[in-house]
């Protein structure tokens, strides 16, 4: 099992330098990790300890407490859908349903092609958009079971590899490290450098590559969430 | 070059930041305890606390019992459990407050008892009873278990919770010692926050959160800490137990007496307990002045050696080339037949005494000097210091080295050797302001707590001390110190001298022997130089049982009881012995075991000493055992060397009787009896008065009150401490000599038993057994035709009366002054090679851990630990085996990289089973070197 690459090692090494405590860079490391291998190996807590002078087991123990953090390899896309209450109301567990039997695993499982890992969430931060889900940590919203087909098709297919990276990073870590305007180090994040540029006014919008929903696209921060205005408006 | 390659692997890249806080919450700030007093009323009642101080434990102060699971007085609080909210009254009306995370203020109204408070209480208590499972039945705790105790006085009698409870994997090993049972844990965090905060190997952390979370640890990395039986002694609940304990007793069954730990010369306090005339467990007493509750796993976990196969339990004599069952008369007789014949030609030398109690060890030095007619005794195995050295200089205790300004480390790794000393230390450096120097050959377990660590090349220690110690301007390097960190090292030294401590020295050096493989006087000429700095003290890292009370009762060449040299001794020691002392000083083990291989030895004692495990040049010992021509050992396990023995004589253990034990500081504390006697065995000071007797000198000791009431007669270092006192629960904390009347008055212990905090010890209390149970007569012995010639009886003038005074006394003996000047060491230019530094580890091939069945498999495989670029050099791969060679012999061993250590430098860690560097080291060199190469023929 790998250790942090050395890319990312040094990203990992940025960050440090950015805290007083090493440990301070705990959790952005971690998700830097966690976009290289998917889910946080035992090797690569091991690294990271090391790295930021904290024992693999406290690393763990932090890690841990975030649902967001994996410990066993998820598939290529981790789709979460939200379960949360404007999400349940607006059907939230029928397509959780569906998406188990069109996937055929249950929350937790990762599908025998090793393509789709799903999950079940607390609110998303898209309620807007209920019901919702998210893959790789790129937002979809008013997904009906038919839109969750046609996103799992298009992902398959590899049309949407141009918005969702393998494994996806939350933005503010990029960004913390002053990565992201340097330009993407992920042939599967375009969008990188735009959001770079102009992280604050959030992304633009996304047009729908799904035929018979349109969905919506969201990258957002992991602290605040930068919906789109114009957007929403569009939506309305 | 040395610089360059240790630089060169990262292996860890940020050393773990000295100001870490505990792994689960950061205390609020506590206002600075000034030492004033405010005035807090506590149900109702007005009384006085100290400013600063926790509301509950100003309120355990003031008699008022909070009920309380994550706060242990011995930790920062984290107010995690919620048990002791209280009510406190404000501004806004009476609040809901943690006692043990809020400190009193001055006007501060408190009410523990009220509406709000109970219903608090009980609404806790429902909680945390959610997911427990109740098996209290099958639970080690149940008895000793806060969880049931304030259960049932504080809890709500009735739980509204019907749901299924969580379930776990029923105890799961977190380490080879502790078992975790995560369905009783309450998360109370005491484990995890004593992992890191006390013992600093926070191998342990909370996992997950909510309803889940659970005490973790990491894949592959189980809770190997030196300390983890202290998680289970704290844990208020059944979650954590220790293997060798589990289901062995049950608290209602069990005695218990209050003792001292001599596994080390720390000298813990201890509560023990037995169950059915068996030994079951040791928990920690919470001891002001030296261990705070802890103990280390060496100490709490050893104890069933004494029941391991190897122990002693008959006289043994050899017929040819056998060691065969004899009764005590017979292997009496015989022993004391050679040993007279020995006195008579080529004389006696006795090795060894640290296992001694205080009283066993004046004995046998008084037996030695005025029976055996020699000096020739050593306590030490050539594995510690000069004993001139340790008595003669300032001495400071454990508190004065954590209060000191500054802690010079001249010593083995302490973490290994005297643990709970690391914690003391680890402790005043993290939280006392305390600053730590090393001047080491290797890093040791304090390393990454100090402020400036001295990688010396071993053999140069004392051109290093000297250096440090000098104010002539650095020029270069020094003993392969950098010149820049031996300033560094000057400016702490004279940082400390300036500001000095408010309550303590300014400088304490902890003194020990900080390789195996460099001459003793080494240590002794760099103590000489240090001890010249400004307001100096000494504490001592010898770390063998009561290494110390053999010291200070004279069991080492040239030195008689109360640390009085022989000369200055002689006349109040012939005086009060009535019989002359050896005219002239005698040999040290290395001397004598010398001797002894040149066949220039009578005869030699073992008492408790393995010379062929402990002495470093095994080379040496081997020779000296087998070219004696009469040994005798008195031991409690058959180990290697008593196996070269003519005559065996079996000594009762810790706890299987009463006595004294003297620690690194001087501390007297008390060792209480538990258990009976192994089989026959007899107490050491039992052994050496009968073959006195059967050498024609009765000692006319009939029980350790006889003993000591002459001690304080004899040795002016013991007046006054009287053995009431002692064994008294007054003196639980010890007394330290020499000390004086109104010290002596003021005796007092400082902490009372905390069931709460040390569950399981609360009702422990010193145990007095009638001396009548230890006297002889109790011991069936077989009548031997007494076989010395009459001429061979040594005549001594009968003693006169105790405590004469007046015409013709001589004077008291003054104490040994500063040691003499150590003689330069005009050494021969090394050997080529690698600088060897060995040192011992906590689980080793010793005795004690051997002897103990769930210990033996807890030693490392033996390695030899080198800086990479000795290994590149050579080609070879880490765990590839190399051959190491000096003058002394060979040994195969896997190699290890460590980039910590100087390119110079190989370490291998004392007495493995499986290849001790005791083969290689050549005890006559300042340093002993090696060559390393790659073992032939591949594998
Ligand atoms: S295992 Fe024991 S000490 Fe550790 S958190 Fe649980 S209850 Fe507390
Ligand atoms: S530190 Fe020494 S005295 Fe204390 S428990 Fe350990 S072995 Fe015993
Ligand atoms: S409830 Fe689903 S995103 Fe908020
Ligand atoms: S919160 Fe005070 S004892 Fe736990």
């Amino acid at each position: 099992m790998p250790r942090l690459n050395p890319d990312n090692l040094q990203r990992a090494l940025d960050l440090i330098a950015l805290y007083p405590q090493p440990r301070s860079a705990l959790i952005p490391i971690l998700h830097i990790l966690q976009e290289q291998d998917g889910y946080l190996s035992e090797d690569g807590m091991n690294h990271v300890g090391e790295l930021v002078g904290l024992e693999a087991v406290e690393v763990r123990g932090t890690a841990s407490f975030y649902d967001m953090f994996h410990f066993e390899p998820v598939g290529r896309y981790l789709i979460a859908v939200c379960t949360n209450i404007a999400c349940m109301l607006q059907g939230a567990y029928r397509l959780l349903e569906h998406a188990e039997e069109r996937l055929g695993v249950a929350p937790g499982g990762t599908t025998a092609d090793g393509m789709f890992t799903l999950e079940d969430a607390e609110c998303l931060a898209l309620c807007g958009n209920a019901p919702c889900l998210t893959v790789n940590w790129r937002f979809f919203g008013d997904v009906d079971p038919e839109g969750f087909d046609a996103l799992t098709d298009d992902l398959r297919n590899g049309r949407l590899d141009d918005e969702v990276p393998p494994h996806g990073t939350l933005i503010r870590v990029r960004r913390s490290v002053g990565l992201a305007a340097a330009g993407p180090t992920d042939e599967a994040t375009p969008q990188s450098a735009e959001v770079g540029a102009d992280v604050d006014a959030g992304p633009a919008p996304h047009r729908s590559t799904g035929p018979a929903v349109e969905l919506s696209t969201h990258r957002t921060t992991t602290a605040t969430n930068v919906v789109d205005a114009a957007h929403l408006e569009g939506r309305q | 070059m040395s610089e360059d390659t240790r630089n060169e692997v990262p292996v860890r890249l940020v050393r773990r930041p000295l100001v870490t806080e505990s792994a689960v919450g950061t205390p609020p700030p506590a206002p600075a305890a000034s030492g004033e007093t405010v005035n807090i009323t506590i149900d109702g009642r007005s009384v006085e606390a100290k400013a600063g101080q926790w509301i509950i434990d100003a309120a355990d102060e003031a008699g008022v019992y909070i009920p309380r699971f994550c706060y242990h007085p011995r930790m920062k609080p984290v107010g995690m459990c919620r048990m002791c909210l209280v009510e406190v009254e404000g501004p806004r009306g009476p609040t809901l407050m943690p006692a043990c995370y809020n400190p009193v203020a001055d006007g501060m109204t408190i009410h523990t008892k009220s509406d709000k408070a109970v219903k608090a209480q009980e609404g806790v208590l429902e909680f945390l009873l959610v997911n427990h499972p109740l098996d209290c039945p099958v639970c080690d705790k149940g008895g000793e278990c806060p969880l049931q105790d304030q259960t049932l006085a504080y809890g709500p009698g009735e739980s509204r919770f019907v749901e299924e409870k969580r379930h776990w994997e029923k105890p799961i090993p977190i380490s080879d010692l502790v078992y975790l049972d995560r369905e009783r844990c309450i998360q109370c965090g005491r484990c995890v926050r004593f992992a890191d905060e006390v013992a600093g190997d926070p191998f342990i952390d909370f996992a997950e959160r909510g309803d889940r979370t659970e005490v973790a640890i990491f894949a592959g990395q189980p809770y190997g800490s030196n300390f983890s039986g202290n998680v289970v002694q704290i844990c208020p609940v059944g979650a954590l137990t220790a293997k060798p304990y589990r289901f062995k007793a049950r608290p209602w069954d069990l005695q218990q007496v209050e003792s001292t730990c001599t596994t080390c010369a720390v000298g813990c306090r201890s509560a023990v307990q037995a169950s059915s005339n068996e030994v079951t467990r040791l928990i920690g007493v919470d001891s002001d002045p030296v261990n705070w509750g802890w103990l280390c796993d060496k100490g709490r976990f050893a104890f069933p050696a004494a029941a391991g196969s190897t122990r002693l339990s008959v006289p043994l004599v050899r017929e040819g080339n056998e060691l065969v069952e004899a009764t005590w008369g017979a292997a009496l007789a015989r022993a004391a037949e050679g040993l007279a014949r020995a006195r008579r030609s080529g004389g006696i030398g006795v090795i060894g005494g640290a296992r001694l109690p205080n009283e066993d060890a004046y004995v046998w030095s008084k037996t030695a000097r005025m029976v055996f007619g020699t000096d020739s005794v050593d306590a030490q195995l050539g594995d510690g210091v000069p004993a001139e050295t340790i008595l003669g200089l300032p001495r400071a205790t454990i508190d004065e080295a954590a209060r000191a300004a500054l802690v010079i480390t001249v010593a083995p790794d302490i973490k290994e050797e005297l643990p709970v000393l690391y914690l003391r230390l680890r402790h005043a450096v993290r939280e006392q302001g305390t600053q730590l120097v090393e001047l080491t050959p290797a890093p040791t377990g304090l390393t990454p707590y100090a402020a400036e660590t001295a990688f010396y090349r071993p053999g140069e220690l004392a051109a290093l001390a000297a250096a440090v110690a000098s104010s002539e301007p650095v020029t270069g390097d020094v003993a392969g110190v950098a010149g820049a960190t031996i300033e560094a090292v000057r400016a702490h030294v004279a940082r400390a001298a300036e500001v000095g401590s408010p309550s303590g020295p300014p400088v304490v050096v902890v003194l020990g022997r900080p390789s195996l493989a460099e001459s003793e006087a080494q240590v002794a000429a760099a103590a000489h130089v240090l001890a010249g700095l400004p307001g100096v003290k000494f504490l001592s890292a010898l770390r063998r049982g009561n290494i110390h009370g053999a010291l200070d009762f004279g069991l080492s060449p040239g030195v008689l009881p109360g640390r009085v040299g022989l000369d200055a001794g002689r006349e109040w020691f012939e005086y009060q012995w009535g019989a002359p002392l050896p005219a002239e000083r005698g040999f040290d083990t290395a001397a004598m075991l010398n001797e002894s291989s040149r066949g220039r030895m009578g005869a030699l004692v073992l008492v408790g000493a393995d010379p062929l495990t402990d002495f470093p040049d095994s080379n040496l010992a081997l020779r000296g055992l087998l070219g004696a021509r009469f040994v005798v050992a008195v031991d409690t396990h058959l180990n290697a060397s008593v196996r070269h023995a003519d005559v065996v004589l079996p000594a009762s253990a810790w706890a299987e009787r009463r006595g004294t034990f003297t620690n690194v500081e001087g501390r007297i504390t008390w060792l209480s009896q538990l258990v009976v006697e192994h089989s026959v065995s007899w107490p050491d000071w039992m052994i050496a008065s009968e073959l006195a007797e059967r050498m024609g000198v009765n000692l006319a000791f009939t029980c350790l009150e006889d003993i000591w009431a002459e001690i304080e007669r004899v040795s002016p270092l013991h007046h006054g401490v009287h053995y009431e006192l002692l064994s008294g629960i007054r003196a639980r904390d010890g007394v330290v000599v020499p000390a004086d009347a109104a010290t002596i008055a003021q005796t007092v212990t400082s902490r009372p038993l905390d069931p709460m905090a040390d569950p399981g010890i609360a009702s422990a209390e010193l145990h007095r057994i009638a001396p009548s149970a230890l006297l002889v007569t109790s011991v069936e012995m077989t009548p031997e035709p007494d076989s010395i010639d009459p001429s061979d009886h040594v005549a001594y003038p009968e003693p006169p009366p105790s405590g004469a005074s007046g015409e013709g006394v001589p004077a008291v003996p003054r104490p040994l002054g500063a040691p003499p000047v150590p003689a330069p060491s005009g050494a021969a230019p090394l050997a080529q090679g690698l600088r060897l530094v060995t040192r011992r580890t906590m689980w080793d091939g010793g005795t004690q851990v051997q002897a103990a069945a769930q210990l033996a498999g807890l030693a490392p495989d033996p390695a030899v630990r080198v800086n990479p670029a000795v290994l590149a050099e050579m080609g070879t791969a880490e765990g590839e085996m190399v051959v190491l060679r000096s003058s002394r012999g060979k040994l195969t061993v896997p190699a290890a990289a460590d980039a910590s250590l100087p390119a110079g430098t190989a370490v291998l860690t004392w007495n493995l089973p499986g290849g001790s560097a005791g083969d290689l080291v050549d005890s006559a060199a300042v340093a002993t070197t090696v060559t390393i190469e790659a073992h032939g023929g591949g594998s």
